[in-house]
């Protein structure tokens, strides 16, 4: 313990003005957190495997499903463009909510819990900033899952079958290279329900406090709109299910391209992520941080 | 940007502070004056209410109602600009388990910004934890977290530094450390305050305390005020007891002479001491032994309050063991 003496005229003159740091430098540090635990990796993991199942079992299989219910699962074997649609298709109600939740419900909960919320909060960050930067760290990982996915779809499924062109839901045939450009549209157009999810997730962390809780109820949401959607009688709230945006990416892969429920989900979903993102950041501000 | 730590203002002001939860009032009308310059001891018995003081203090938790300003500025008002020139921590020290203390501290540097970052390497010097900066936290032992959360604090050059019980938990060499660093940030002016349930350690380190007992301040002033109003005393052993007793009730300022089984205790101020010696002297009488004998903060709540120190915990380290060595007792 020697050195503290060179310290000493920092420490007695008055604090230097510092500037409080950008929300960029806290979200930087947010992303450096989540690269260092092992279980956004969990959620990467499944985002790649899944895709990889698929392809590798087709092959295995060696013939495209007879009635297949979908155009594009009939075509699988005739392009390889076909493959991340029909995952999309596949992971949406599901699997790709579940990654997003997956850090979305932990991201403040976690925090909370093993006491570091206290020790960010006692620097010269606003919670304003914390609550911004966490927020877009979740988006940040819902969005890079969905494309890596993607990705990994689009890579396998070129590698098996091929760069061809593929018919749409309105059966007009649309070249490889527009294919891959729709591909990479539908997963974009696709972020706005799950990015909204991941705004719930982020509430639900942040007022819960428990990262399980949060992780489950952000998923039990997804699960309960899916059961809403099946009761009979109750057709005329699908529009409105966040659920149901879930599929809005589909009217990209029509001819005419079919904008309407695109549209239709942008002003569905800012009415569920508005007022989740809003309570989240006034719980945020006024909570007491006492754990840990 | 255009307010620097104002000059004149304390460094921590509370008026009528409190905080509820459902039927526990935690903290109960607390005012406190920390002055630039002080070591300020915050001493009570577990529960007292010291975390949640120093709590809303960091602007961590919302008070019930009442206020406190950090060089004049309110953390439920000013947010983090309120911490400007102040650090510390409450409770143990936490940190991110999956990463390096020194990846640890680059994140807090980032998050303070201004070149926090260049006092890294400094401040884990200063704790001794450079030769184990590059090791995950995870595997800290609670000695060295404690002093991670030092450094942390250190990296914010601190005008203020809240520290709650900063020597929980460690072992006496430990302790010792902690007690030195507080001591040597303070020689270079910097105001701390220190929440604690030992007194001898605020004895030690501290120029003024609050006693805090049932979320309410039973006294607030200078150390040396409550040596005399707590009766701080000393104890004597002589070569004529009975004449040395005599000649101490005689003396101006020495006061509740009394005679047991160890010898003679009375209470009086350290001048007054020096003039006893010498009377003591003059009238023949040796010295075979003179020590000052702390209060323990068990007497010294009797004293202030007429009552015993208990919110919820008891007395913990409230006694001062024989061989003046400070022991964790939770
Ligand atoms: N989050 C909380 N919810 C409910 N009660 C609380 C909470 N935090 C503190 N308390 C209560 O407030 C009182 C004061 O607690 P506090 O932690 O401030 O005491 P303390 O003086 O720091 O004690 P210790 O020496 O044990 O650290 C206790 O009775 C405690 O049970
Ligand atoms: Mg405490």
């Amino acid at each position: 313990m020697s050195s503290v003496g060179a310290a000493a005229p920092a420490a007695i003159a008055p604090a230097r003005a510092a500037r409080r740091p950008p929300v960029r430098t806290v979200y930087r540090w947010e992303l450096r957190k989540l690269a260092s635990q092992k279980r956004t990796y969990l959620g990467y993991g499944l985002a790649v495997l899944l895709p990889v199942i698929f392809v590798v079992s087709q092959l295995i299989r060696g013939h495209p499903p007879r009635n297949a219910d979908s155009i594009f699962a009939g075509q699988i074997f005739e392009s390889g463009l076909a493959t991340p649609v029909l995952m999309l298709t596949f992971l949406a109600p599901f699997f790709l909510p579940l990654i997003a939740s997956l850090v979305a419900g932990d991201i403040v909960a976690a925090e909370d819990n093993n006491g570091t919320l206290k020790t960010i909060l006692t620097r010269s960050v606003d919670r304003g900033q914390v609550f911004a930067a966490k927020a877009l760290a979740a988006a940040t990982y819902g969005a890079s899952a969905v494309f890596l996915s993607a990705a990994v779809a689009t890579g396998a499924g070129i590698a098996a079958w091929g760069f061809h062109s593929v018919r749409t839901f309105s059966d007009s045939v649309v070249s490889a290279s527009e294919a891959l450009l729709l591909v990479f549209a539908a997963n974009a157009f696709f972020l706005i329900p799950l990015l909204t999810l991941v705004s719930i997730g982020v509430l639900l962390s942040t007022a819960t406090r428990n990262s399980a809780a949060a992780i489950v109820g952000t998923l039990g949401i997804t699960l309960v709109l899916a059961i809403v959607a099946q009761i009979p009688g109750l057709e005329g709230l699908h529009p409105y299910l966040l659920t149901q945006q879930y599929f809005a990416w589909q009217g990209l892969l029509r001819t005419p391209t079919d904008w309407s429920p695109i549209l239709h989900s942008l002003w569905v979903c800012a009415l569920y992520a508005g007022p989740a993102l809003i309570a989240g950041y006034l719980v945020f501000l006024r909570r007491d941080v006492a754990g840990g | 940007m255009s307010d620097p730590v104002a000059e004149e203002a304390q460094p921590v002001r509370a008026r009528g502070l409190v905080k509820r939860y459902s039927e526990v009032v935690a903290v109960d009308h607390v005012d406190l004056n920390v002055r630039r310059g002080d070591v300020y001891g915050f001493l009570g018995p577990n529960g007292a209410g010291k975390t949640t003081t120093l709590r809303m203090a960091l602007g961590l938790i919302v008070p019930s109602d009442g206020a406190v300003e950090l060089f004049g500025r309110d953390p439920m008002r000013a947010g983090a600009r309120a911490l400007r020139g102040v650090a510390g921590f409450v409770e143990a020290p936490r940190f991110y388990p999956y990463l390096s203390a020194r990846k640890n501290l680059e994140l807090l540097a980032a998050l303070d910004g201004g070149d926090a970052r260049a006092a890294i390497g400094e401040a884990l010097e200063t704790v001794e934890l450079t030769p184990r900066a590059g090791h995950r936290v995870g595997g800290y032992s609670h000695g060295m977290r404690q002093r991670l959360g030092i450094a942390a604090a250190l990296l914010r050059r601190p005008q203020l530094l809240i520290l709650d019980e900063p020597a929980t938990g460690l072992d006496p060499a430990g302790m010792r450390d902690m007690r030195e660093l507080i001591l040597r940030l303070a020689a270079e002016g910097i105001t701390v305050l220190l929440s604690s349930h030992q007194l001898p350690e605020v004895q030690e380190l501290c120029n003024r305390v609050a006693i805090v007992n049932r979320g309410r301040v039973v006294y607030e002033g200078a150390m040396s005020d409550l040596r005399r109003q707590g009766g701080a005393g000393y104890r004597m052993r002589t070569t004529d007891d009975d004449r040395a007793i005599a000649i101490a009730r005689e003396q101006d300022g020495i006061e509740r002479v009394a005679r047991d089984e160890q010898g003679i205790g009375f209470q009086a101020d350290e001048h007054h001491v020096g003039a006893l010696t010498i009377a003591l002297g003059a009238g023949g009488v040796g010295i075979l032994s003179l020590a000052p004998e702390l209060a323990s903060l068990e007497d010294l709540f009797f004293r202030l309050t007429g009552e015993a120190p208990t919110a919820d915990g008891g007395l913990d380290g409230a006694a001062p063991p024989s061989d003046g060595t400070l022991v964790e007792a939770r």
